[in-house]
């Protein structure tokens, strides 16, 4: 740790010394696409920030993590218990009150409309009970006995010793995942393949776990099965909604990695340590965004954030306003990192309108004061850096144009570095601005992720014409990359320009990613 | 509306004075989600209305309020009237000089709340060491109304607070409410021995410059 600190002040006292130079010493000029996880473009030098953040699999396979959690645990497992002793005493009252409604969702749609029964893809939330939970459309309240059916389809097969995983019909997708004590189902017309889909209601799993812990999930259920977890949930169901909009829209959640805001390194240098000098007993995670992308995380020794947490973290920032006004603290849970415990988030934005949002995660929810001196001894010496400026002028061009790569007939690409978890991507070109093409487009992605990930048969790579466009896709152990191209390009053109395009992409890592994550 | 509030710049101006001290007072806001808390908070210190998404947690802000012999720093946390938080809220207002029940006078229901929550804190408190107020908020839906003026000051009377309804969305009464709670937690809390406790002076300047870009934030250690 006291290296890294210190390689990070060299760079920034002699700004001079490009860190480019640092780096050609022990990378190659120009990577091939078979170069070994570790040394592809975008990988950071020290260790990832993230824990196997080069796993899309992470996401079906439950086996991590276990390992990471430790003293921690103990803690938050008897403040948990604490949580909810309040919470069983609260019964009493509940009954009383049960008439508080659930109300202001602007969600009234007729489920038996054929507009409800054309939305491409729904989502639905059930507990063991079969009692409605969430649905993306509609009322809950009027989904109670489809969602029954759906229980009782669960129940039928497992009542076999078997499971349920997804019944296909009439061009529409149902797919299953049960996750003690929930269910949850998901209806798809689009192209998703099963796991696709399965990896989307697993992010929804974990964002319910994020708000209630699995600990307190569990201890509600066993207490009482057919409880009604909406009253739990209620005002929260916005950030459910808006995770899967983001599912559909942003690459981070496909590629299981997240984006950077591109930045100077020596600027990024400075951010960082002075994050890393703000430090606090408990304090475990620093994490500074700038909207959706990344400026740099700090993280406490031999504790690793996961990419899904870090997803949940954003989602959670990004769908409130509520940290705009004074500094927000929350009990937040990170499922990855632990299922059992909650976290206390101390978040605020770095200036009234600003973009740059601190987050600083401590394990002691009496921490608000000590959170709150952190991120003025943070922002106090920032200020004082000409670092902060750069920060500033970077927020103003967030994203660079894929002219900027020069490569003919290329339009749009994702390039994620496995090792680093870490993606770029390029600001999206004029005929893919509306909403519909978006859409699209990352649709033709997941599709290729699929074909790429398959379970049973995977490729390496994959070129693909279709009308509007050609696409091609590539994954070695190093990196993954999906390339939208013109319909006039050609699968030579396609093959050529992958080399052309990670030789710019080393050129810029130092820029695009974080090459150099700190510890505390 | 911040005519009512006058500012002073700083202590040294009543060089005829001893200087005037900060005295911090814990302010905390309780109630059903959605009848207006978060308003009321960003109403107390920048006097402005902007619809909110539901609070998260707990939102901490910060307003000084400067009476004619002494500065009152209030320290805000409004919690979010979610039952999910509910748990949490007991850090909130343990040790609170200022508790704000709410409710929203076009719902029933928020009313019946309210009451459970003053109920809640009457377990808490002793008489006289928190100044406890209820307020119907949204006088702005008069047309909607479902709990009487004459309700909630029974209510009140009953349980022995404060009562005033007010208007986040239009600032009816907001600016008035603060002030006469400043009155009231340094009349009535601040006059006993170890009521409040003194904000560090050595800070003063920096308050005011936060007060100037940013009245949000701020950076209180505890203990002075």
């Amino acid at each position: 740790m006291e290296e890294e600190g210190q390689r990070a002040a060299v760079s920034w006292d002699n700004s001079t010394l490009a860190p480019v130079d640092r780096l050609r010493s022990d990378r190659a000029e120009s990577p091939t696409p078979g170069l070994v996880e570790g040394t592809e473009p975008g990988a950071g030098q020290k260790s990832a920030m993230f824990v196997h953040a080069q796993s899309f699999e992470d996401l079906t396979g439950e086996t991590e993590e276990e390992a990471q959690t430790d003293a921690e645990l103990d803690k938050s497992e008897g403040e948990s218990a604490e949580d909810l002793k309040v919470l069983v005493s609260e019964k009493a009252i509940e009954d009383q009150c049960n008439s508080i409604s659930t109300e202001s969702r602007s969600k009234e749609e007729d489920v038996s409309s054929e507009a409800w029964r054309s939305h491409r893809k729904h989502v639905f939330v059930l507990s063991e009970a079969g009692k409605p939970i969430y649905t993306r459309y509609g009322t809950e309240e009027a989904l109670s006995s489809t969602m029954g059916v759906m229980m009782a389809l669960v129940s039928f097969v497992e009542a076999e010793k078997n499971i349920i995983r997804s019944i296909h019909a009439d061009g529409c997708k149902v797919v299953f995942l049960t996750k003690s004590p929930l269910v949850l189902v998901g209806v798809s017309r689009t192209c998703q393949s099963d796991k696709e889909l399965l990896r989307e209601l697993q992010y929804i799993y974990y964002q319910i776990v994020s708000l209630l812990t699995l600990t307190q999930l569990n201890h509600i259920f066993q207490h009482k099965q057919n409880y009604d977890l909406r009253r739990l949930l209620a005002g929260s169901e916005y950030l459910t909604d808006n995770l899967l909009h983001r599912l559909d829209r942003d690459p981070g959640l496909l590629l299981s990695a997240v984006t950077c805001l591109p930045l100077a390194s020596s600027a990024r240098d400075v951010v960082s340590s002075s994050l890393q000098a703000a430090k606090a007993k408990n304090l475990v995670f620093s994490i500074l965004l700038a909207g959706d992308r990344l400026v740099t995380l700090v993280r406490k020794k031999e504790q690793f954030l996961h990419h899904i947490d870090l997803h949940l973290v954003f989602n959670l920032v990004g769908s409130s306003s509520s940290f705009r006004e004074g500094e927000g603290w929350t009990p937040i849970c990170l499922p990855k990192f632990n299922t059992a415990g909650f976290f206390h988030a101390h978040i605020s934005y770095l200036e009234p309108a600003s973009e740059l949002c601190l987050i600083l995660v401590s394990t002691d929810r009496e921490d608000f004061f000590n959170m709150s001196d952190c991120k003025q001894r943070f922002l106090e010496r920032l200020s004082k850096r000409s670092a902060y400026q750069a920060l500033k002028e970077a927020l103003k061009s967030p994203t660079y144009t894929v002219a900027q790569v020069g490569i003919p007939e290329l339009r749009h690409f994702l390039y994620k570095s496995k090792s680093s978890g870490l993606y770029t991507s390029p600001e999206f070109p004029i005929m893919y601005q509306s909403d519909e093409e978006q859409e699209r487009l990352m649709g033709l992605y997941q599709d290729l992720h699929s074909c790429l990930h398959h379970p049973s048969r995977p490729l390496r790579s994959f070129y693909r014409c279709s009308e509007a466009e050609n696409l091609f896709a590539w994954v070695t152990s190093g990196f993954e990359l999906y390339l939208c191209f013109s319909p006039l390009a050609t699968k030579a053109l396609a093959v050529s320009a992958v080399n052309k395009l990670l030789k710019w992409i080393r050129k810029e890592e130092d820029r695009l990613f974080i090459l150099s994550p700190l510890t505390y | 509306m911040g005519e009512n509030l006058p500012r002073v710049p700083g202590a040294q101006l009543h060089s005829s004075h001893s200087p005037i001290r900060t005295l911090r007072a814990k302010m905390v806001l309780l109630g059903s989600s959605g009848v207006g808390k978060s308003s009321l908070a960003l109403r107390f210190v920048k006097d402005e209305f902007k619809s909110a998404s539901p609070t998260v947690g707990c939102a901490y802000l910060t307003r000084v309020v400067h009476l004619s012999d002494v500065t009152l720093r209030f320290e805000i946390w409004d919690t979010a009237g979610q039952e999910k938080y509910h748990s949490i809220t007991p850090l909130y207002y343990r040790g609170a000089h200022v508790a704000l029940v709410v409710y929203d006078i076009s719902k029933r229901e928020t009313f019946a709340r309210a009451q459970m929550w003053l109920n809640e804190l009457q377990k808490q408190y002793i008489q006289g060491s928190t100044v406890m107020w209820l307020i119907g908020n949204k006088t702005d839906l008069n047309q909607e109304r479902q709990v009487s003026v004459q309700e909630g000051r029974a209510l009140a009377s009953d349980k022995g607070l404060l009562f005033t309804e007010t208007s986040a969305l239009s600032g009816n009464q907001t600016t008035e409410l603060l002030l006469a709670l400043a009155h009231r937690v340094y009349e009535g809390v601040g006059a006993q021995q170890g009521g409040l406790s003194e904000w560090s002076v050595t800070a003063q300047a920096e308050l005011h410059h936060r007060e100037r870009f940013n009245p949000v934030a701020s950076c209180c250690k505890v203990g002075p």
